[in-house]
């Protein structure tokens, strides 16, 4: 592996490259022909120029706190039913039998069908993007829970009984704290979706947030706003992330290759 | 020990049975009496598969014989077998918790306050060892070291038996020594009645007060029961020295041969003998 510094700039590299080419192409004509045409494909110092733009106005903060608060709400309350009903079927094998076919029609339903009936249900306001993260983030919850308690494992609750652990105490010391983990292992996926359905909500109908800014800029062929949003959107991904990993080392200092290892 | 009370536990021709997918029924092992008196180390030695583990699952109550009863102080078993600790082969301490909160646990199932069972808890990791490790967790420690924590787990509720299935058998040959002394040092404190299931002969004379022989499985069945002359206290990697040690290893080994070779011949040919 290359040192820390050198893996830097590699990286920074491909990023000057790519958007180096892209301005390239996009100004300088090559025998009296522009490769990548401005109106289709803007160029990188207009959507840098936008960004810069829609920072020093301010107008793009309101925005990113819209899709932040529908995607944290979207998380917070799609993991919470997707760990508690994922727990529960798991623990009562019948429920789970009987809801099985339910389940699985579900999740195989493409969740974007779903939004017109979340907007007409639930306004053009940030519940109707609540809800479609919602249906994204509970299932990739719900699954890995189900799963995890489940297969619990097995030594691991024959030794808790052998210990003397009650129902109520083997709910508590073993399944919960299972669950929870198996939770906190999709946490990634499932923040990554909240964002999904945050965005696609908006730009299938609203009036404010990171999909709408886009959707906006579509409609009146602003390619360069168009790119300057998806950049936004991605930074916004990356810096959520981070947060993520971060809280994940602090939860789970428990597991094998989180935090510091076997020294 | 004490045999003039019932014994700790009592194996009254125990048969295990278990359903197989396809409805056969697998008879694992049959007829099985054995006592392990007050105080006493019994060592349970033969071949893989032959249903050692099974034996011990029947005596910790997690399973149900098919027929015939198991006794704990002369009280017929239902349900766990509350008067036993276990140590189990794999891997079962909380892999959530530290390893002071995995030896904690025992005592706050029961009830007493977390002061108390951290304070109690702290003193046997002192006892295993591992006094500077109280706060890892079970991922950061060594396979010897998870042992460790695995025992004082068990012991701190201070168990009146003590079921063992082949604690030592993942650690390598010098950290099994180890462990094996410091089991008889804790075990020689208070002589609770111990079920020692291992499938290493030598290990088994070491530790064992007797040595109990089971027959290549299906439908194992215990096939010899040797007293072991050995003085106590022992060091294990001295006791391997002396000539009673070596003339009661010849002997066992004399019958159990035959069941390891059998024992190998049918694990390697995949389909089991049903009833």
């Amino acid at each position: 592996m290359m040192s820390r510094s050198a893996l830097l700039l590699c990286q920074l590299l491909v990023a000057v490259m790519f958007f180096g080419s892209w301005q390239f192409f996009a100004t300088v004509p090559i025998f009296g022909h522009t490769v990548l045409p401005p109106f289709f494909f803007s160029t990188p110092v207009d959507v840098f120029n936008r960004i810069v733009k829609w920072l020093v106005e301010g107008s793009i903060w309101r925005h990113l706190l819209i899709t932040l608060t529908e995607a944290s709400l979207a998380f917070v309350i799609g993991s919470l039913s997707g760990t508690l009903i994922g727990f529960w079927f798991a623990r009562q094998q019948t429920i789970a039998a009987i809801f099985d076919p339910y389940v699985k029609m579900m999740n195989a339903l493409p969740r974007v069908v779903l939004a017109p009936i979340f907007a007409l249900w639930l306004g053009l306001g940030i519940w109707s993007k609540v809800a479609l993260g919602v249906t994204l983030v509970f299932f990739v919850v719900f699954f890995n829970v189900y799963q995890g308690v489940k297969e619990a494992n097995a030594t691991l609750v024959d030794n808790a009984r052998m210990l003397g652990m009650s129902e109520r105490q083997l709910l508590r010391h073993v399944y919960w704290p299972s669950a929870l983990s198996w939770m906190f292992s999709s946490l990634h996926t499932s923040v990554g979706f909240a964002v999904v359905g945050a965005v696609v909500g908006e730009y299938l109908g609203s009036a404010a947030g990171l999909g709408y800014l886009i959707q906006q800029a579509e409609g009146v062929f602003d390619v360069a706003g168009v790119f300057a949003g998806m950049i936004v959107l991605a930074i916004f991904v990356v810096a959520i992330d981070f947060v993520v990993t971060k809280v994940e080392n602090r939860l789970l200092v428990w597991r094998p290759n989180a935090g510091e290892g076997r020294v | 020990m004490d045999t003039t009370q019932p014994a700790a536990v009592a194996l009254d021709d125990a048969t295990v049975a278990f359903r197989l997918a396809d409805s056969r029924v697998y008879t694992a092992v049959e007829q099985a009496r054995l006592t392990v008196e007050h105080g006493e180390f019994v060592a349970i030695v033969g071949p893989t598969g032959c249903g050692k583990s099974t034996l011990l699952n029947v005596a910790a109550g997690l399973l149900k014989p098919a027929a015939g009863a198991v006794r704990i102080f002369g009280q017929p078993l239902a349900g766990l077998n509350k008067e036993a600790g276990y140590l189990f082969q794999a891997d079962a301490l909380f892999p959530w918790k530290t390893a002071l909160d995995n030896v904690a646990i025992g005592l706050e199932i029961k009830g007493a306050p977390r002061a108390l069972a951290l304070e109690r808890a702290q003193g046997w990791l002192t006892s295993v060892g591992l006094a500077a490790f109280a706060g890892r967790y079970p991922h950061m420690l060594s396979g010897g070291q998870r042992k460790r924590v695995g025992l004082a787990q068990v012991l701190i509720r201070d168990p009146k038996i003590l079921l063992m299935d082949e604690p030592f058998g993942p650690l390598d040959a010098q950290t099994r020594q180890i462990m094996g002394n410091l089991l008889l040092e804790l075990w020689n404190a208070d002589r609770k009645a111990v079920l020692f299931v291992t499938h290493d002969l030598e290990e088994a004379i070491a530790l064992g007060d007797r040595v109990v022989i089971m027959s290549a499985g299906p439908r194992a069945r215990i096939i010899g029961d040797w007293k072991v002359p050995l003085p106590r206290p022992r060091d294990i990697s001295e006791v391997r020295m002396e000539k009673d040690f070596h003339a009661l290893h010849r002997e066992i080994w004399g019958v159990l041969k035959d069941e390891v070779m059998k024992g190998y011949a049918q694990s390697s040919q995949a389909p089991a003998e049903v009833a």
